[in-house]
């Protein structure tokens, strides 16, 4: 009863600063049901990142969360002890990372780094992680699973260490990924097949996906709900359908304005206007202003 | 004048790969760009397309050479620059300028943006006035003045990559090469550099090779097109043609695998046919 | 980027102590006529193995107490700091010459020079530093100037290593390429673009190099081969104070801890000022 209601993440009101007490998250608030890809898309220093790393408890020790919860199927993930946390996401949240070169440990082969996971934080026999890993690999169209578990990362293209890490992801049958630009690194072509791949697996596994990336393309492809962020604060969220029929916000449709594309090479490609970023810096002076009365 | 400024004829690179390289001895030689034909009409911006691995920067590298070919020819204003040793480059390097990806490794970090622009004007024999050549150096590419004073790691990425083109474009060269150089920044961003370079190459008659994998970005700024694939060139025309009715598979993909700001419930499920 | 921030603080507090007690060592070396006390030559049997000031049986005018021989051991550490530094100067610009432009060539220019470079350095550092330092001083004769060369001579390839690994990582960036572009030539790279890249790392080797060759002179005077005069020397009052530890434990805690506290603050003032001043480090 309770699940049906639940989203699987819900993200009320996050605040989080620097040291400096510089706010890099402003009152975020944002949710994903189940089984739902909700895209958080802005440009660099929006803080998409930043809300990523907040879900998943990894954030850099300097960023401090002063205000706001985070729901993972209902449970406050703030209120939890910190072992007790970490056995929660192990087994409810995965990650796909930006950079599947650096998120491999390049002295190991895949197939352990694959099964770690499965094996030490979920207490699967080695054999039961092995099939389960095979099943996976086949599932993200990997040929020939006895080689690629043997390799080392560098013996693979890049491509193929994103469908490593996407079948690793998926492993655990997680409510939840978090999908940092996965595709950013990544030529176009084979961004079209990953992209692919993870629409496959989310609506065959289920699983609920915030999808971080830069890209408006992107977004009208992979996601039924999106976000847009600028400074850290949700300027604008609709589902993307509404989205891209009618933006509401001006940095929304500046952002639309500035995406190349080719079909209509001449309205796109456009920089965003003065006054647009002149009122975004007015819309956030705002909120901080309203933000700062209550917390002194 | 009807000559090109670029006359390129069945060049090739090797160079050497390092992943094969032996415990001792020489590493053997890969050859990267096999055997390339093609012109760069004066005062034409050409864009160069293709995925990692195909040629396209080193293709970039040795045109401003960089790099020296193993064969061919490059044919640049008349000359030919194909085996030019390094001192002869030096007095054409004025007219053979270049704009890098990334102008966090391409700035000297402990130069000023001023020691940094008036580089190439001192070593072409601009030195007089390098003051005056500076600003208005800067001005060109809409940098403030205080600018100058600054180091690379006081300024944006949008305004590192203006200085890149500042430095480029000081001594008024014939040839620029742009290699990515919008790759590394926000779309905002993007859409500045590239009006910038866009109303500069038309306002100095400049000649462009425009390398990138962006098609969109190719279609907005270049006159002619060339897609490249595992170090060959797979097509070769005006941007209008390429686009409106690309010839080969292969450029049909490229363009069926950007992901256009809009929805399309399809797109995903159409598969890339060609590619494995 | 703020933990960068907070490490600089911390930098700070280093520089600062570091710089200031090496400030006190270099200006008490200067004018160690007029600081110190007492002349440092001077015996009196009368006063020999005077304790430290707070102890009983201390004279006033002998601060740190006297050696066995009746002299002042302020004095001696004063005039003792004036050879420590002569040296730790001489012989790490020395090595620091030598070594870093032989790293700049075999890291810039790779190739031969490199090959010839490298295997010098090899071979170089095969050898165990305080036994070659001892073989050298040896062969050249005891001195101030054959101390130096020893340091030098030996301790060149310290730089050449690390210059040598900065400089390849350096002059494999854009900004090199970019110089081409820019119609420069490889020297004039090497010089203008490459050098200035590597400076920090030079400037902090430098001083860390000095602390060296402060510990190295010291271990050379405790086996008697630095100075042959009576000219006081840091490890020259260590080996006498060894004699007299239990009774003048003072004439040997006194010059150690003179020499420690040097080194250290040899090593932390390079390292603090390359946080500080360069500017790619903010």
């Amino acid at each position: 009863m309770n699940a049906a209601v639940n989203p699987c993440l819900d993200i009320r009101s996050l605040s989080a600063v620097l040291p400096n007490g510089v706010r890099v998250l402003r009152s975020v608030s944002l949710s994903v049901q189940p089984g739902e890809v909700r895209a958080l898309v802005g440009e660099s220093g929006a803080g998409k990142t930043m809300i990523g790393k907040a879900v998943l408890g990894v954030l850099p020790p300097s960023v401090r969360i002063v205000e706001g919860d985070i729901l993972l199927e209902g449970e406050d993930l703030g209120r939890l002890q910190p072992k007790a946390r970490r056995t929660l996401m192990g087994a409810r949240t995965a990650l796909i990372p930006q950079d599947p070169l650096t998120a491999l440990n390049p002295s190991r082969r895949i197939g352990p780094q694959m099964t770690d996971r499965l094996v030490r934080i979920l207490g699967w026999s080695g054999q039961r992680a092995d099939i389960r890993i095979r099943q996976l690999l086949d599932e993200v169209q990997i040929r020939d699973p006895d080689r690629v578990t043997k390799s080392y990362p560098h013996e693979l293209s890049g491509g193929m260490r994103q469908r490593v890490l996407i079948a690793a992801a998926f492993a655990a049958e997680p409510r939840l990924i978090v999908a940092d630009e996965p595709t950013t690194a990544l030529d176009v072509t084979v961004q079209k097949q990953i992209l692919r791949l993870i629409a496959q697996l989310q609506r065959e596994h289920g699983t609920a996906i915030l999808f971080v990336t830069h890209d408006l393309g992107v977004v009208a492809k992979i996601s039924q709900k999106v976000s847009v962020l600028y400074a850290g604060k949700v300027v604008e969220e609709a589902e993307t359908a509404a989205l891209f029929a009618s933006p509401q916000h001006p940095y929304t449709r500046a952002l639309m304005a500035a995406t190349p594309r080719y079909t209509n090479p001449f309205a796109s490609l456009k920089p965003v206007d003065e006054a647009v970023l002149a009122g975004l810096a007015s819309e956030i002076a705002a909120a901080d202003q309203a933000w700062r009365r209550p917390h002194g | 004048m009807a000559e090109p400024l670029f006359s390129v004829r069945g060049l090739k690179v090797a160079l050497p790969d390092m992943t094969r390289k032996p415990l001792i001895g020489r590493a053997p030689m890969a050859e990267i760009l096999k055997g390339l034909d093609f012109d760069l009409p004066r005062g034409s911006v050409t864009g160069i397309v293709g995925e990692s691995g195909s040629g396209k920067s080193t293709l970039g590298r040795a045109l401003v050479r960089l790099l020296e070919p193993s064969d061919g020819s490059i044919i640049f204003d008349g000359r030919d620059i194909t085996h030019l040793p390094e001192a002869e480059l030096r007095p054409l390097r004025r007219n053979l300028q270049m704009i890098f990806q990334d102008p966090m490794s391409s700035l000297n970090p402990r130069r000023t943006i001023f020691s940094i622009i008036a580089a190439p004007l001192r070593q072409n024999g601009f030195g007089d006035n390098l003051k005056g050549r500076v600003a208005e150096a800067l001005q060109r590419v809409g940098l403030p003045q205080s600018f100058a004073s600054r180091y690379r790691h006081e300024l944006s990425g949008g305004q590192r990559q203006r200085v890149g083109i500042a430095r480029a474009l000081a001594l008024s060269p014939k040839f620029v090469l742009a290699d990515e150089i919008i790759s590394g920044l926000d779309v905002s961003t993007q859409a500045q550099i590239l009006t910038l370079l866009e109303r500069l190459a038309a306002e100095m008659g400049l000649t462009v090779a425009f390398i990138s994998h962006d098609l969109s970005v190719i279609r907005r700024l270049c006159q002619q097109v060339i897609v490249m694939r595992e170090g060959a060139i797979v097509e070769a025309s005006a941007t209008d043609a390429l686009f409106d009715n690309p010839q080969q598979a292969y450029t049909r993909d490229l363009l069926a695998a950007i992901p256009l700001p809009e929805i399309d419930a399809d797109w995903l499920l159409s598969a890339a046919k060609t590619s494995p | 980027m703020d933990d960068g921030r907070i490490s600089r603080h911390g930098s700070g507090a280093k520089l600062w102590l570091a710089g200031g007690w090496l400030l006190l060592a270099l200006l008490a070396a200067l004018f160690a006529p007029l600081v110190a006390p007492q002349d440092p030559l001077a015996q009196d049997l009368m006063f020999e193995r005077l304790p430290p000031f707070w102890m009983s049986g201390s004279e006033p005018g002998f601060w740190l107490g006297t050696d066995s021989l009746g002299r002042d051991l302020l004095s001696r550490l004063i005039f003792g700091a004036r050879i420590a530094f002569v040296v730790a100067f001489a012989a790490a610009l020395a090595a620091c010459l030598v070594g870093s432009t032989l790293g700049l060539i075999s890291g810039y220019f790779g190739g031969w020079a490199d090959r010839i470079i490298s295997r010098v350095v090899d071979v170089w550092m095969a050898f165990p530093p305080v036994l070659f330092a001892i073989l050298l001083v040896a062969v050249l004769g005891t001195g101030l100037s054959s101390v130096i060369i020893a340091i030098a001579v030996i301790d060149w390839t310290r730089f050449c290593r690390v210059i040598r690994a900065e400089t390849m990582g350096q002059a494999r960036m854009d900004y090199v390429e970019n110089a081409r572009i820019a119609g420069y030539g490889r020297i004039g790279i090497m010089l203008r673009e490459v050098l200035p890249n590597v400076v920090p790392s030079i400037v902090a080797l430098l001083s860390l190099e000095m602390g060296i060759a402060v510990i190295v002179e010291a271990i050379l005077s405790f086996v008697n081969l630095s100075i042959s005069t009576d000219d006081p020397t840091w490890g020259g009052i260590i080996a006498e104070g060894r004699l007299s530890i239990h009774q003048a434990w003072w004439v040997l805690v006194f010059p150690l801890i003179t020499l420690i506290l040097t080194v250290l603050s040899f090593s932390q003032f390079g390292e603090g000022l390359k946080a500080r001043f360069d500017p790619v480090l903010r």
